[in-house]
């Protein structure tokens, strides 16, 4: 049996109240990045469909020598590294905001997000050092990596 | 003495079909009531009941019917019972709406119905939740006018556009309906919630008010407007056809315009 408490008006259950902190404007640039990227990832992402997937011949032409010579490009170069960065921030943002929603204990929230940014840190380092250090030709223990269109050594 | 009457010269004849003498029709309906006493279980349960109603009758009269009649301790909160004090707001077939503004022939009779606490809120006895919670955030926005010039002599006017400006978040109640038909307020009660976001933006875009920008500064939160995640269910269910998600979308944007 549970004994009413009363009177009850005044009190509030611990759970209904804000534990404040944060006076930033986070929340709002974030809320505002999740729109802006969005609609320049519309543009880069179509962007990149469109050439890759219907320009010259098309889908046949996608092999490795095609993205090395993307990546040879650096107005390539910087359009993936665009839309590498806005999609996982973007994405990042999301997967952290649906976190928030749904995650009701605190120690719960914050692992995930601690294996949230890990996971995205772990990507993007990782992709930005795969578009920029990109060697189509590798010569390793003096020896060249086969790839027709790779000059004679 | 005969006490026949003259009948009255505005009695309008109606065709045979319509009521025998101006009776109104009745059916059968099962209510299914979610009732909670933790004084006697902490568990709550559905409870059935099989009423005969009549065609004018709403979810509140059949409530009244069980209390009155079958079961006085059912407990639910009822104060107008005409839409305006926001009192009963409960679940009603898994939807938020005032039980004085349901009538049950709008209902699928055929089916029980169910009638709920509004979610979110703690329940302290069958369908009265504690609302101190949704209090507190409306309190919390500063739902006053706060004006900062000289007190003036008579009135503080307004133009007719200037008032059309917050016209619809003047029609909340307070009834609770919208915040606790938000799926972000049932899992995160810190909130603020459409009700206190509504009643702000009441105060934000009065001409006559000064602390628009308090205000704004107190739902640039990370509780706040922010947590809106436009699901539209709050316009949905509010009883007063506020658009509240609108109106909460208005608030985002002016938090942003005076940021940027």
């Amino acid at each position: 049996m549970t004994a009413i408490q009363s009177p009850r008006s005044g009190k509030i259950a611990p759970q209904y109240k804000r534990s404040g902190g944060s006076k930033g404007n986070f929340e709002m640039l974030a809320w505002l990045f999740m729109r802006l990227s969005g609609v320049v990832l519309v543009v880069l992402i179509f962007g990149h469909l469109f050439v890759n997937l219907l320009v010259g011949e098309g889908i046949h032409a996608i092999d490795f020598g095609f993205v090395a010579g993307k990546w040879a490009d650096p107005f390539w170069q910087f359009w993936d590294l665009a839309m590498l960065w806005l999609a996982m921030l973007h994405g990042t943002n999301g997967v952290r905001t649906i976190i928030n929603d749904y995650a009701e204990k605190d120690a719960t929230r914050f692992w995930l997000k601690v294996v949230l940014y890990a996971a995205s840190a772990v990507i993007v380092i990782l992709g930005t050092l795969v578009i920029f250090t990109f060697n189509p030709c590798p010569v390793v223990d003096g020896v060249q990596l086969p790839g027709g269109f790779c000059p004679a050594p | 003495m005969t006490t026949e009457m003259a009948e009255p010269a505005s009695k309008i004849e109606l065709p045979a079909g319509v009521g025998g003498g101006g009776e109104i029709p009745t059916f059968h309906i099962t209510l299914r009531v979610r009732r909670y006493n933790p004084e006697v279980s902490e568990e709550a349960a559905w409870e059935d009941h099989q009423l005969t109603m009549y065609g004018t009758d709403r979810v509140l009269d059949a409530l009244h019917k069980v209390k009155w009649e079958i079961d006085g301790s059912l407990s639910f909160r009822r104060s107008c019972a005409h839409g305006i004090c926001g009192s009963d707001a409960m679940r009603i077939n898994g939807r938020n709406r005032l039980a004085c503004k349901t009538l049950l022939k709008d209902l699928d009779t055929s089916k029980p119905i169910t009638v709920e606490p509004i979610k979110g809120l703690p329940v302290e006895k069958d369908l009265i939740v504690d609302m101190e919670p949704f209090f507190q955030s409306f309190r919390e926005v500063m739902p006053f006018l706060i004006n900062k010039g000289h007190e003036p002599t008579k009135e503080r006017l307004q133009s007719i556009e200037d008032r059309e400006r917050f016209d619809d978040t003047t029609k909340c109640i307070l009834c609770a309906a919208c915040t606790s038909s938000c799926p972000v307020f049932w899992t995160d009660g810190q909130y603020f919630g459409p009700a206190a976001i509504v009643n702000a933006h009441r105060f934000i875009f009065d001409s006559r008010d000064d602390a628009g920008d308090m205000r704004l500064e107190i739902l640039n939160d990370k509780e706040g407007v922010w947590r809106c995640r436009t699901t539209f269910n709050c316009s949905e269910a509010c009883p007063r056809g506020i658009q509240v998600t609108q109106a909460i979308a208005e608030v985002k944007q002016a938090i942003l315009g005076r940021k940027i």
